[in-house]
């Protein structure tokens, strides 16, 4: 029996909740207004959702994001597979240091300077080696990539610790070269973790409002973009609806994971108490 | 073909390092110094909007280094320095009141049976995953004048006219909380799920009373959690833009917001490379401390693996 938790302390836990979920409920439930006006009800109607679906603007910008946000992921999750490899396998390489400080800063550097650094930087090399000609979608990459595999880097690594060496040293023994090794061996055990690694870079890239402003050019807004200038003309039904779409996607896919995730787990549990292997 | 294989097989440990030292060195590290040579230029009318720092004209060698960007921080302090002062107080007011929450969140979760905790987790998890940015826009709608807070108000005839919650601090508040409430209640999460029931019996059967337990086992056990997650949300908070940008008014001008406003309103990057040298001269003692506190972690965390023998952790 685990100790409980006291009144007034789950009170403030049911409120921390509440502060996390009534603005998104009450915005779900405006989405499906009748009437423009956010503060009358006029009935349900999912008027809101057709017209949005004519929206070229955010569509357009939401097939940016997208691209942008599947190459940045898959950036970054091959660059964070590398950092997590060199530093848990390498031990104390040359440059260890150098690479762990680069490899953790941007974790907590402000957006607005991550942006506005990487933008002079753009501008620095356009006018030395002439690329990259202007910016747009590529910039956006670049920088959502340098940030992204950071983040891929901390939750391979946390896999990547829990790894039992002795399979890797057996087939070293038995003849297997390096990269035979961690393609059929190494990626294989670590997958989940690269899955995850993977999805929080594609969410963080799909989300980002601000490194986003200050690298993209003209004619490369992605959808963050768009939804900040509308959301700053104030509350409208159509972006209630593209959010509840937005949310309900994630959530989704959350809540699969997790129940797939805790199906998993409980069954490994269980079998571990029948006496079976895991 | 086979001769690129052997080449990888042979500098492939290299190329691990190299490749990723190479990106960040690039696109992270150099940024950096552009940022802090631009902040020692002019500004001037033309592509790009400011004058090199240095270079080789028909003279020879130039520079245009001078402290102007600086001196203009100083000069007109309340609407620079003042910024930053308001972005020190609400990212500090905010970290404690994520706290005064988070606590008993994780702490419920962390107390839950396996089914239960897992649900509150995924709760946890879910705006962790959704776009900030849509729900401090949710939040717009539930605060507006006309909003539904004001107008559930009026209409159950509590208020008249409606209570003003939009460009306050308390607004602020609540955007902080909505956006930054996870990244305090993991880390706490993390440290007291370790936390063993026969430890608290002990203090207890000991004759410590439920704030004696609280005060002598459970706060110093959790205090790694609690600086983890207070590092997690002061950080960032500090400098936030999107949240003083739609949520605050002109009390609550942050230091991100004054950095947007002078490079996209004003044009005027040298200032706004200023204001970020400012922003990370702020930032720079909390940065380097969060990561020695993560070293320390990870070195802990190392030590307690060997003490487990390999691959025996999970």
């Amino acid at each position: 029996m685990r100790r409980g938790i006291s009144w007034p302390a789950l009170w403030l836990a049911i409120i921390g909740f509440g502060i996390l979920y009534v603005p998104v409920v009450v915005m779900v439930v405006y989405s499906f207004n009748a009437s423009r006006l956010v503060s009358v009800w006029a009935g349900f109607s999912t008027r809101w959702y057709g017209e949005l679906m004519q929206n070229d603007q955010v569509l357009s910008a939401l097939a940016k994001s997208l691209w942008v946000a599947v190459n940045a992921a898959t950036l970054s999750t091959v660059f964070g597979v590398l950092i997590a490899l060199a530093f848990v396998r390498y031990g104390n390489f040359r440059f260890r240091l150098l690479l762990s400080a680069l490899a953790s800063t941007p974790l907590v550097m402000p957006e607005v300077v991550t942006g506005l650094s990487l933008l002079l930087l753009f501008i620095a090399m356009e006018g030395f080696l002439g690329w990259p000609a202007g910016r747009g979608i590529d910039t956006i990459i670049i920088a959502h990539t340098t940030f992204g595999m950071c983040f891929a880097a901390v939750v391979v690594q946390s896999r990547l610790r829990d790894f039992d060496m002795s399979i890797e040293e057996a087939a070293s023994d038995l003849g297997a070269t390096q990269p035979y090794i961690f393609f059929s061996i190494t990626l294989p055990i670590i997958a989940p973790a690269v899955v995850a690694a993977w999805l929080l870079a594609f969410t963080l890239s799909f989300d980002d409002l601000v490194i986003a402003s200050f690298v993209s050019g003209p004619g490369s807004s992605t959808l963050p973009i768009v939804v900040f200038s509308k959301v700053r003309l104030g509350v409208t039904p159509e972006i209630n609806a593209l959010a509840t779409i937005m949310i309900a996607l994630v959530a989704a896919s959350v809540i699969a994971a997790s129940v797939i995730i805790y199906r998993n787990a409980t069954g490994r549990a269980v079998a571990e108490e029948k006496g079976g292997q895991p | 073909m086979a001769a690129a294989r052997q080449w990888i097989a042979r500098h492939g440990r290299r190329l691990v390092v190299a490749l990723p030292l190479l990106w960040l060195l690039v696109f992270f590290l150099l940024p950096l110094v552009e940022v802090a040579q631009t902040s020692f230029t002019v500004a001037r009318r033309g592509i790009p909007p400011f004058a090199p720092l240095w270079g080789f004209g028909e003279d020879g060698f130039f520079t245009n280094f001078n402290l102007e960007n600086y001196g203009l921080l100083l000069d007109y302090w309340q609407d620079y320095i003042g910024p930053a002062g308001n972005s020190l107080r609400l990212a500090f007011f905010s970290t404690l009141i994520c706290l005064l929450f988070a606590y008993p969140m994780a702490w419920w979760i962390a107390r839950s049976n396996p089914r239960r905790r897992a649900i509150l987790l995924v709760l946890v998890m879910l705006p962790f995953w959704t776009s900030s940015l849509l729900r401090i826009y949710a939040l717009i709608g539930l605060l507006n004048p006309n909003g539904f807070i004001n107008s559930m108000l009026m209409f159950l005839g509590v208020i008249d006219t409606p209570i003003r919650m939009m460009q306050t601090d308390f607004s602020i508040y609540m955007g902080m909380l909505l956006t930054y409430l996870p990244l305090m209640i993991l880390p706490l999460y993390a440290v007291m799920i370790r936390l063993e029931d026969d430890l608290l019996d002990a203090a207890a059967d000991l004759g410590a009373s439920r704030a004696g337990v609280f005060l002598t086992v459970v706060l110093p056990l959790t205090l790694p959690g609690i600086i983890a997650g207070s590092l997690l949300v002061f950080i960032p908070a500090v400098g936030e833009f999107v949240i003083p940008a739609l949520l605050g008014g002109p009390e609550q001008i942050m230091v991100g917001k004054v950095l947007w406003t002078e490079f996209f309103r004003n044009r005027d990057w040298p200032v706004a490379s200023a204001i970020a040298m400012l922003l990370l001269a702020i930032l720079a003692l909390p940065i380097i401390y969060a990561r020695y506190q993560d070293g320390r972690e990870t070195a802990l965390d190392r030590v307690e693996g060997q003490a487990n023998g390999p691959g025996n952790t999970s």
